[in-house]
């Protein structure tokens, strides 16, 4: 699975949830787009990410 | 009420500022505080996974509109993508388009910046698209559906000033959207000759957080907004080629002047 352009090996059918707490980020801060699909949150529950799965989890920043 | 209104949304202060360059979050709700702003710019970027960050939007009041940017994006296609990212936090559907592949200049790419608006626009978001100040592009801009249009003074960082005067002038006079100067301003009196010029606001970022003192330079710019916006509305004299005296020209005390 790659994650902000990195790979990681973490076990199959993890669902965003669950990605989220093992890096330790909190749902209401970020928004994840995987396999350059938004997920809605209510699903961040029940939507399993596979090994192959491109995510990307973004957050607001400072900027112009 | 003299209020700034876009997207339909009435604005006390025509002063936007930026969140960037700021080495810690914690002056953000100060800078936010003492300029009176009420629109906010915000990038999109990938969390950290290393090192724990700050929530940015912890340091930015409630009542503040958050204007995020599709900075990052070198064509439409990238800048959509963006938007719906910024969207899907959940904290409103305003988008700041910045489209930008000359890495020397952050010039904005307009042809792009249209097309974004246009899908962007039709999607229900509300768009302050950041421009080079071309008549044509801000007619397009328009056409595409944008809510206000942000000419760049200078570019990005640069704290230079208003060097595009002219086309800016040009686009306040015949555009019927809000025009906001973006990019460029460096000192308070350059965004008070913006609003003199009859800028619907201004937009700040690198001239705040490049100050010696932020905050107090925030105040500072509040304040310079507020002047040149009553001026405009005030209305300035008109300018002479030769001086025409303040003081009266008869009555003189004897042995003084003709």
């Amino acid at each position: 699975m790659v994650i902000n352009g990195e790979n990681m090996d973490l076990k199959n059918k993890l669902t965003i949830n669950e990605l989220l707490e093992i890096l330790c980020l909190t749902k209401g801060r970020v928004v994840v787009e995987v396999n350059l699909e938004i997920i809605s949150k209510d699903l961040y529950e029940s939507y399993t990410l596979n090994a192959t799965d491109v995510v990307e989890i973004i957050s607001f920043m400072g900027g112009g | 009420m003299d209020n700034l209104i876009i997207g339909g949304i009435e604005l006390k202060s025509r002063l936007l500022i930026g969140t960037g360059k700021y080495s810690s979050h914690d002056i953000v709700p100060k800078i936010i505080e003492s300029s009176g702003a009420k629109i906010v710019t915000m990038a999109i970027r990938r969390v950290n996974l290393n090192s724990k960050e700050e929530n940015l939007l912890e340091y930015i009041p409630k009542d503040c509109i958050l204007l995020p940017n599709t900075s990052g994006a070198r064509n439409a296609e990238e800048a959509v993508r963006i938007a719906k990212l910024a969207k899907a936090m959940g904290c409103g559907n305003w988008v700041k388009i910045e489209v930008i592949s000359d890495n020397k200049y952050l010039l904005p790419d307009n042809q792009e910046t249209i097309k974004a608006t246009e899908i962007l626009a039709k999607e229900g978001f509300i768009v302050l698209p950041y421009m080079s100040p071309d008549l044509m592009s801000a007619k397009r801009l328009l056409e595409a559906g944008a809510a206000a249009v942000m000419p760049l003074g200078s570019p990005i960082g640069t704290n230079r000033g208003i060097r595009t005067k002219e086309l800016i002038q040009i686009l306040i006079d015949e555009i019927a959207l809000p025009i906001i100067v973006d990019a460029g301003i460096g000192r308070p009196s350059e965004a008070t000759e913006a609003m003199e010029m009859g800028a619907a606001a201004v937009l700040v970022n690198t001239a705040l957080a490049s100050a010696n003192d932020p905050v107090k330079m925030a105040e500072a710019f509040g304040l310079a907004v507020k002047a040149g916006r009553l001026a405009y509305n005030a209305k300035l004299g008109s300018e002479s080629n030769i001086a025409i005296a303040s003081s009266p020209l008869t009555g003189f005390l004897n042995g003084g002047a003709n």
